[in-house]
Protein backbone atom coordinates (compact mmCIF):
# COMPACT_ATOMS: atom_id res chain seq x y z
CA UNK A 1 0.00 0.00 0.00
CA UNK A 2 2.43 2.60 0.83
CA UNK A 3 4.14 2.53 -2.71
CA UNK A 4 0.61 3.70 -4.16
CA UNK A 5 0.90 7.49 -4.47
CA UNK A 6 -1.41 10.40 -3.35
CA UNK A 7 -3.09 10.87 -6.19
CA UNK A 8 -6.46 12.84 -6.79
CA UNK A 9 -7.53 10.46 -9.51
CA UNK A 10 -7.80 10.03 -13.10
CA UNK A 11 -9.50 12.43 -15.64
CA UNK A 12 -12.84 11.75 -16.92
CA UNK A 13 -14.79 13.53 -19.35
CA UNK A 14 -18.73 13.83 -18.73
CA UNK A 15 -21.62 14.14 -21.44
CA UNK A 16 -25.14 14.79 -19.98
CA UNK A 17 -28.62 13.89 -21.75
CA UNK A 18 -31.02 16.65 -20.68
CA UNK A 19 -34.00 14.88 -21.64
CA UNK A 20 -35.16 11.90 -23.03
CA UNK A 21 -34.41 12.03 -26.90
CA UNK A 22 -32.22 14.69 -27.18
CA UNK A 23 -28.66 14.03 -27.98
CA UNK A 24 -25.53 13.68 -25.02
CA UNK A 25 -23.84 16.94 -24.26
CA UNK A 26 -20.29 17.39 -23.27
CA UNK A 27 -21.07 18.85 -19.47
CA UNK A 28 -17.33 19.16 -17.67
CA UNK A 29 -14.90 16.56 -16.02
CA UNK A 30 -14.49 14.80 -12.82
CA UNK A 31 -11.92 12.79 -11.11
CA UNK A 32 -12.24 9.34 -10.32
CA UNK A 33 -10.25 6.06 -9.71
CA UNK A 34 -12.74 4.05 -11.27
CA UNK A 35 -15.79 4.05 -13.59
CA UNK A 36 -18.33 3.77 -10.94
CA UNK A 37 -16.68 6.20 -8.92
CA UNK A 38 -16.86 8.81 -11.94
CA UNK A 39 -20.49 8.41 -12.35
CA UNK A 40 -21.36 8.72 -8.88
CA UNK A 41 -18.65 12.25 -8.66
CA UNK A 42 -20.39 13.38 -12.11
CA UNK A 43 -23.43 12.91 -10.90
CA UNK A 44 -22.90 14.79 -7.63
CA UNK A 45 -21.24 17.29 -9.60
CA UNK A 46 -23.32 17.98 -12.50
CA UNK A 47 -26.79 16.88 -12.03
CA UNK A 48 -27.63 18.66 -8.59
CA UNK A 49 -31.06 20.30 -10.44
CA UNK A 50 -32.42 17.18 -11.87
CA UNK A 51 -30.32 18.42 -15.49
CA UNK A 52 -29.79 14.46 -16.56
CA UNK A 53 -31.92 11.76 -17.75
CA UNK A 54 -28.31 9.94 -19.02
CA UNK A 55 -24.99 9.77 -18.36
CA UNK A 56 -22.02 9.00 -20.19
CA UNK A 57 -18.33 9.10 -18.34
CA UNK A 58 -15.28 8.30 -20.94
CA UNK A 59 -11.68 8.49 -19.65
CA UNK A 60 -10.31 11.46 -21.08
CA UNK A 61 -7.14 9.68 -22.26
CA UNK A 62 -9.57 7.21 -24.29
CA UNK A 63 -10.97 10.58 -26.36
CA UNK A 64 -9.33 11.59 -30.08
CA UNK A 65 -9.68 15.40 -31.26
CA UNK A 66 -8.42 17.28 -33.60
CA UNK A 67 -5.42 19.30 -33.04
CA UNK A 68 -6.27 22.97 -33.45
CA UNK A 69 -2.40 23.96 -33.72
CA UNK A 70 -1.66 21.55 -36.89
CA UNK A 71 -4.86 20.28 -38.28
CA UNK A 72 -6.04 23.58 -39.68
CA UNK A 73 -7.03 22.21 -42.95
CA UNK A 74 -8.52 18.91 -41.18
CA UNK A 75 -12.03 20.54 -41.90
CA UNK A 76 -11.20 21.97 -45.46
CA UNK A 77 -12.68 19.10 -47.75
CA UNK A 78 -16.09 20.72 -47.07
CA UNK A 79 -15.49 24.12 -48.06
CA UNK A 80 -15.80 23.45 -51.99
CA UNK A 81 -18.85 21.69 -52.10
CA UNK A 82 -21.42 23.92 -51.60
CA UNK A 83 -24.16 21.75 -53.67
CA UNK A 84 -24.45 19.80 -50.29
CA UNK A 85 -26.35 22.83 -48.87
CA UNK A 86 -30.00 23.25 -50.09
CA UNK A 87 -29.41 27.10 -50.41
CA UNK A 88 -27.00 26.00 -53.29
CA UNK A 89 -29.86 25.42 -56.04
CA UNK A 90 -32.07 27.42 -58.05
CA UNK A 91 -35.78 26.76 -58.11
CA UNK A 92 -38.23 28.19 -60.39
CA UNK A 93 -40.14 30.83 -59.18
CA UNK A 94 -43.62 29.90 -57.00
CA UNK A 95 -42.38 27.13 -55.90
CA UNK A 96 -44.21 26.21 -52.60
CA UNK A 97 -43.32 23.59 -49.83
CA UNK A 98 -39.77 22.97 -50.71
CA UNK B 1 6.32 31.40 -36.70
CA UNK B 2 8.24 33.73 -34.45
CA UNK B 3 7.02 33.94 -30.97
CA UNK B 4 5.77 37.90 -31.72
CA UNK B 5 4.26 37.22 -35.15
CA UNK B 6 2.35 34.28 -32.77
CA UNK B 7 1.19 37.25 -30.28
CA UNK B 8 0.13 39.41 -33.19
CA UNK B 9 -2.30 36.62 -34.57
CA UNK B 10 -3.36 35.89 -30.97
CA UNK B 11 -4.29 39.87 -30.56
CA UNK B 12 -6.15 39.16 -33.50
CA UNK B 13 -8.54 36.49 -32.53
CA UNK B 14 -8.69 38.21 -29.05
CA UNK B 15 -10.11 41.40 -30.93
CA UNK B 16 -12.51 39.75 -32.87
CA UNK B 17 -13.89 37.95 -30.01
CA UNK B 18 -13.02 34.42 -30.41
CA UNK B 19 -13.27 31.97 -27.31
CA UNK B 20 -9.30 30.60 -26.50
CA UNK B 21 -9.46 26.84 -26.54
CA UNK B 22 -7.19 24.36 -24.10
CA UNK B 23 -4.87 23.33 -27.26
CA UNK B 24 -4.63 26.07 -28.85
CA UNK B 25 -1.48 28.53 -29.65
CA UNK B 26 -1.22 31.41 -26.76
CA UNK B 27 0.99 33.63 -25.00
CA UNK B 28 2.66 32.02 -22.00
CA UNK B 29 1.60 35.17 -20.24
CA UNK B 30 -1.90 34.65 -20.81
CA UNK B 31 -1.69 30.91 -19.65
CA UNK B 32 0.53 32.00 -16.11
CA UNK B 33 -2.23 34.89 -15.51
CA UNK B 34 -5.23 32.24 -16.28
CA UNK B 35 -3.63 30.07 -13.89
CA UNK B 36 -3.30 32.61 -11.10
CA UNK B 37 -6.97 34.03 -11.47
CA UNK B 38 -8.71 30.33 -12.17
CA UNK B 39 -6.74 29.04 -9.33
CA UNK B 40 -7.33 31.33 -7.13
CA UNK B 41 -11.05 31.36 -8.13
CA UNK B 42 -11.43 27.77 -7.38
CA UNK B 43 -9.44 27.83 -3.59
CA UNK B 44 -11.94 30.41 -3.02
CA UNK B 45 -15.07 28.46 -3.31
CA UNK B 46 -13.06 25.87 -1.68
CA UNK B 47 -11.77 27.98 1.59
CA UNK B 48 -15.35 29.73 1.24
CA UNK B 49 -17.17 26.24 2.00
CA UNK B 50 -15.50 26.59 5.96
CA UNK B 51 -16.92 29.87 7.33
CA UNK B 52 -20.91 28.15 5.96
CA UNK B 53 -19.98 25.29 7.16
CA UNK B 54 -18.91 25.96 10.54
CA UNK B 55 -22.68 26.72 11.22
CA UNK B 56 -24.41 23.03 9.58
CA UNK B 57 -24.63 21.75 13.49
CA UNK B 58 -26.02 24.83 14.56
CA UNK B 59 -28.84 25.53 11.81
CA UNK B 60 -31.84 27.30 13.54
CA UNK B 61 -34.15 25.12 12.12
CA UNK B 62 -34.40 21.32 9.67
CA UNK B 63 -35.08 23.87 6.83
CA UNK B 64 -32.41 26.23 6.96
CA UNK B 65 -29.87 23.28 7.39
CA UNK B 66 -30.81 21.56 4.65
CA UNK B 67 -30.70 24.76 2.73
CA UNK B 68 -27.32 25.42 4.28
CA UNK B 69 -25.91 21.88 3.61
CA UNK B 70 -26.98 22.32 -0.44
CA UNK B 71 -25.52 25.64 -0.60
CA UNK B 72 -22.38 24.33 1.02
CA UNK B 73 -22.17 21.30 -1.69
CA UNK B 74 -22.63 23.77 -3.91
CA UNK B 75 -19.60 25.88 -3.46
CA UNK B 76 -17.58 22.30 -3.00
CA UNK B 77 -19.53 22.11 -6.75
CA UNK B 78 -17.66 25.33 -8.10
CA UNK B 79 -14.59 24.91 -6.75
CA UNK B 80 -14.09 21.52 -9.07
CA UNK B 81 -15.96 23.56 -12.37
CA UNK B 82 -13.13 25.75 -11.87
CA UNK B 83 -10.32 23.17 -10.92
CA UNK B 84 -10.91 21.12 -13.97
CA UNK B 85 -10.92 24.64 -16.12
CA UNK B 86 -7.54 25.15 -14.81
CA UNK B 87 -6.19 22.04 -15.33
CA UNK B 88 -7.11 22.47 -19.16
CA UNK B 89 -3.99 24.96 -19.06
CA UNK B 90 -1.66 21.98 -18.15
CA UNK B 91 -1.35 22.64 -14.50
CA UNK B 92 -2.71 19.03 -12.54
CA UNK B 93 -4.93 19.45 -9.47
CA UNK B 94 -2.21 18.00 -7.49
CA UNK B 95 0.17 21.35 -8.20
CA UNK B 96 -2.86 23.46 -7.76
CA UNK B 97 -3.58 22.23 -4.27
CA UNK B 98 0.64 22.60 -3.63
CA UNK B 99 0.43 25.71 -4.31
CA UNK B 100 -1.87 26.48 -2.27
CA UNK B 101 -1.11 24.68 0.81
CA UNK B 102 2.87 27.03 0.12
CA UNK B 103 0.67 30.30 -0.05
CA UNK B 104 1.96 30.51 -3.33
CA UNK B 105 -1.54 30.56 -4.50
CA UNK B 106 -4.43 32.97 -3.05
CA UNK B 107 -8.13 32.80 -2.41
CA UNK B 108 -10.65 35.52 -2.01
CA UNK B 109 -9.78 37.50 1.61
CA UNK B 110 -13.30 37.92 2.05
CA UNK B 111 -13.16 34.25 3.63
CA UNK B 112 -10.56 35.42 6.43
CA UNK B 113 -13.13 37.11 8.42
CA UNK B 114 -14.92 35.04 10.98
CA UNK B 115 -18.76 34.42 10.57
CA UNK B 116 -20.10 34.71 14.25
CA UNK B 117 -23.41 34.80 14.62
CA UNK B 118 -26.21 33.00 12.26
CA UNK B 119 -26.73 36.50 11.16
CA UNK B 120 -23.62 36.24 8.94
CA UNK B 121 -24.77 33.20 6.81
CA UNK B 122 -27.25 35.90 5.45
CA UNK B 123 -24.76 38.18 5.24
CA UNK B 124 -22.28 36.44 3.20
CA UNK B 125 -25.48 34.60 1.27
CA UNK B 126 -26.59 38.33 0.46
CA UNK B 127 -23.45 40.73 0.40
CA UNK B 128 -20.57 38.23 -0.58
CA UNK B 129 -22.36 35.97 -2.72
CA UNK B 130 -24.18 38.86 -4.43
CA UNK B 131 -20.76 40.44 -5.06
CA UNK B 132 -19.51 37.49 -6.48
CA UNK B 133 -22.37 37.02 -9.06
CA UNK B 134 -21.55 40.79 -10.08
CA UNK B 135 -18.18 39.71 -10.48
CA UNK B 136 -18.87 36.19 -12.19
CA UNK B 137 -21.59 37.80 -14.36
CA UNK B 138 -19.11 40.01 -16.06
CA UNK B 139 -16.82 36.65 -16.29
CA UNK B 140 -19.00 34.77 -18.76
CA UNK B 141 -17.32 36.53 -21.44
CA UNK B 142 -13.82 36.00 -20.37
CA UNK B 143 -11.83 34.81 -23.63
CA UNK B 144 -11.32 31.47 -22.46
CA UNK B 145 -13.53 29.29 -23.63
CA UNK B 146 -13.35 26.59 -20.33
CA UNK B 147 -13.47 29.34 -17.80
CA UNK B 148 -16.30 31.27 -19.32
CA UNK B 149 -18.35 27.74 -19.88
CA UNK B 150 -17.55 27.64 -15.70
CA UNK B 151 -18.95 30.84 -14.98
CA UNK B 152 -21.75 30.55 -16.98
CA UNK B 153 -22.95 26.81 -15.13
CA UNK B 154 -21.77 28.85 -11.61
CA UNK B 155 -24.20 31.78 -12.36
CA UNK B 156 -27.28 29.93 -12.67
CA UNK B 157 -26.76 28.36 -9.51
CA UNK B 158 -25.24 31.49 -7.04
CA UNK B 159 -28.74 32.83 -7.88
CA UNK B 160 -30.28 30.17 -5.03
CA UNK B 161 -27.12 31.83 -2.84
CA UNK B 162 -27.94 34.67 -2.86
CA UNK B 163 -31.60 34.51 -2.47
CA UNK B 164 -31.39 31.98 0.32
CA UNK B 165 -28.94 34.98 2.10
CA UNK B 166 -31.65 37.67 1.69
CA UNK B 167 -34.67 35.25 3.07
CA UNK B 168 -32.19 34.96 6.30
CA UNK B 169 -31.17 38.93 6.72
CA UNK B 170 -35.20 39.53 6.11
CA UNK B 171 -36.72 37.39 8.62
CA UNK B 172 -33.94 38.33 11.01
CA UNK B 173 -34.50 42.09 10.40
CA UNK B 174 -38.10 41.50 10.41
CA UNK B 175 -37.63 39.36 13.91
CA UNK B 176 -37.15 40.26 17.32
CA UNK B 177 -35.02 43.68 18.61
CA UNK B 178 -32.26 41.35 19.03
CA UNK B 179 -32.95 39.45 16.07
CA UNK B 180 -32.74 42.64 13.88
CA UNK B 181 -29.36 44.05 15.64
CA UNK B 182 -27.83 40.95 15.16
CA UNK B 183 -29.20 41.43 11.13
CA UNK B 184 -27.52 45.08 11.17
CA UNK B 185 -23.76 43.71 13.13
CA UNK B 186 -23.57 41.40 10.47
CA UNK B 187 -24.11 43.77 7.54
CA UNK B 188 -22.08 46.66 9.48
CA UNK B 189 -19.00 43.71 9.55
CA UNK B 190 -19.38 42.65 6.26
CA UNK B 191 -20.17 45.69 4.52
CA UNK B 192 -16.85 46.89 3.55
CA UNK B 193 -15.25 43.81 2.93
CA UNK B 194 -17.52 42.82 0.56
CA UNK B 195 -17.09 46.13 -1.66
CA UNK B 196 -13.28 45.21 -1.34
CA UNK B 197 -13.63 41.79 -2.67
CA UNK B 198 -13.62 43.75 -6.34
CA UNK B 199 -9.83 44.65 -5.63
CA UNK B 200 -8.20 47.44 -5.56
CA UNK B 201 -9.08 50.34 -7.63
CA UNK B 202 -7.85 49.81 -11.58
CA UNK B 203 -5.40 52.40 -11.26
CA UNK B 204 -3.49 50.76 -7.99
CA UNK B 205 -4.22 46.95 -9.66
CA UNK B 206 -0.88 46.05 -11.85
CA UNK B 207 -2.28 43.82 -14.07
CA UNK B 208 -5.27 45.22 -15.61
CA UNK B 209 -3.92 46.22 -18.16
CA UNK B 210 -3.04 42.76 -19.44
CA UNK B 211 -6.31 41.23 -18.23
CA UNK B 212 -8.47 43.73 -19.92
CA UNK B 213 -6.01 43.52 -23.33
CA UNK B 214 -6.75 39.77 -23.54
CA UNK B 215 -10.12 40.24 -22.46
CA UNK B 216 -9.76 38.22 -19.24
CA UNK B 217 -11.31 40.27 -17.52
CA UNK B 218 -14.38 42.23 -19.13
CA UNK B 219 -15.00 45.07 -16.90
CA UNK B 220 -13.00 47.36 -14.77
CA UNK B 221 -12.91 46.55 -11.15
CA UNK B 222 -14.30 49.85 -9.66
CA UNK B 223 -17.41 49.61 -12.61
CA UNK B 224 -18.04 46.37 -10.69
CA UNK B 225 -17.89 47.71 -7.37
CA UNK B 226 -20.47 50.93 -8.30
CA UNK B 227 -22.72 48.45 -9.78
CA UNK B 228 -23.34 46.30 -6.91
CA UNK B 229 -23.55 48.93 -4.26
CA UNK B 230 -26.17 50.57 -6.57
CA UNK B 231 -27.96 47.77 -6.38
CA UNK B 232 -27.34 46.40 -2.98
CA UNK B 233 -28.68 49.84 -1.53
CA UNK B 234 -32.28 49.45 -1.88
CA UNK B 235 -32.21 45.84 -0.74
CA UNK B 236 -30.81 47.06 2.37
CA UNK B 237 -33.68 49.76 2.84
CA UNK B 238 -36.04 47.51 1.95
CA UNK B 239 -35.58 45.56 4.83
CA UNK B 240 -35.12 48.26 7.31
CA UNK B 241 -30.93 47.43 7.44
CA UNK B 242 -28.50 50.95 7.38
CA UNK B 243 -25.74 50.34 5.34
CA UNK B 244 -22.67 51.74 7.02
CA UNK B 245 -21.27 54.12 5.49
CA UNK B 246 -22.50 57.88 6.67
CA UNK B 247 -20.84 59.52 2.96
CA UNK B 248 -23.60 56.91 0.88
CA UNK B 249 -25.43 59.01 -0.76
CA UNK B 250 -27.60 59.49 -4.42
CA UNK B 251 -25.66 61.52 -7.32
CA UNK B 252 -28.36 62.44 -9.79
CA UNK B 253 -26.55 63.41 -12.05
CA UNK B 254 -24.25 60.30 -12.50
CA UNK B 255 -27.64 58.19 -11.55
CA UNK B 256 -25.50 55.90 -9.05
CA UNK B 257 -24.58 56.14 -5.65
CA UNK B 258 -21.32 58.23 -4.05
CA UNK B 259 -19.63 56.01 -1.12
CA UNK B 260 -17.30 56.74 1.66
CA UNK B 261 -13.21 55.28 1.28
CA UNK B 262 -12.66 52.01 1.64
CA UNK B 263 -9.97 51.38 3.90
CA UNK B 264 -7.35 50.17 1.69
CA UNK B 265 -4.62 49.35 4.58
CA UNK B 266 -7.12 46.95 5.76
CA UNK B 267 -7.60 44.83 2.28
CA UNK B 268 -3.57 44.68 2.11
CA UNK B 269 -3.39 43.74 5.33
CA UNK B 270 -5.66 41.07 5.28
CA UNK B 271 -4.14 39.55 1.92
CA UNK B 272 -0.71 39.61 3.46
CA UNK B 273 -1.70 37.07 5.64
CA UNK B 274 -2.79 39.51 8.49
CA UNK B 275 -6.44 38.89 8.47
CA UNK B 276 -8.60 37.33 11.58
CA UNK B 277 -8.92 33.63 10.56
CA UNK B 278 -5.49 33.74 7.49
CA UNK B 279 -4.04 31.03 9.47
CA UNK B 280 -6.64 28.85 10.31
CA UNK B 281 -8.75 28.20 6.93
CA UNK B 282 -4.83 27.47 5.29
CA UNK B 283 -4.40 25.54 8.69
CA UNK B 284 -7.97 23.56 8.28
CA UNK B 285 -7.31 22.90 4.94
CA UNK B 286 -3.92 21.23 5.05
CA UNK B 287 -5.74 19.03 7.78
CA UNK B 288 -8.70 17.73 5.64
CA UNK B 289 -6.48 17.20 3.02
CA UNK B 290 -3.77 15.38 4.69
CA UNK B 291 -6.67 13.17 6.65
CA UNK B 292 -8.14 12.05 3.41
CA UNK B 293 -4.83 10.88 1.92
CA UNK B 294 -5.42 7.11 2.83
CA UNK B 295 -8.67 7.42 1.24
CA UNK B 296 -7.17 8.62 -1.99
CA UNK B 297 -4.71 5.80 -1.63
CA UNK B 298 -6.62 3.03 -0.54
CA UNK B 299 -9.11 4.46 -4.04
CA UNK B 300 -6.45 3.96 -6.09
CA UNK B 301 -4.94 1.08 -4.66
CA UNK B 302 -8.95 -0.55 -4.89
CA UNK B 303 -8.75 0.29 -8.65
CA UNK B 304 -5.41 -0.78 -9.88
CA UNK B 305 -6.21 -4.21 -8.18
CA UNK B 306 -9.39 -4.28 -9.85
CA UNK B 307 -8.11 -3.30 -13.11
CA UNK B 308 -5.49 -5.91 -13.13
CA UNK B 309 -8.13 -8.80 -12.80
Amino acid sequence: MSEVKDTQGQLWEVFIQTKKGLPFKHFGSVHAFDKEMAIQNARDLYTRRGEGKGMWVVPADAIVAVDPNNDASFFEPADDKIYRHPTFYELPDGTKNM
Amino acid sequence: MGAEELDVLFQERIDANDKIEPRDSMPEEYRKHLIRQMSQHAHSEVIGMQPEGNWITRAPSLRAKKILLAKVQDEAGHGLYLYSATETLGISREELIEKLHQGKAKYASIFNYPALTWADMGAIGWLVDGAAITNQVSLQRTSYGPYARAMVKICKEESFHQRQGYEIMASMANGTAEQKEMAQDALNRFWWPSLMMFGPHDSDSPRTGNAMKWKIKREFNDVLRKRFIDKTVSQAELIGLTIPDKDLKWNEENNSYDFGQIDWDEFWSVVKGGGPCNVKRLKHHKKAHQEGEWVRKAAAAYAQKHSSK
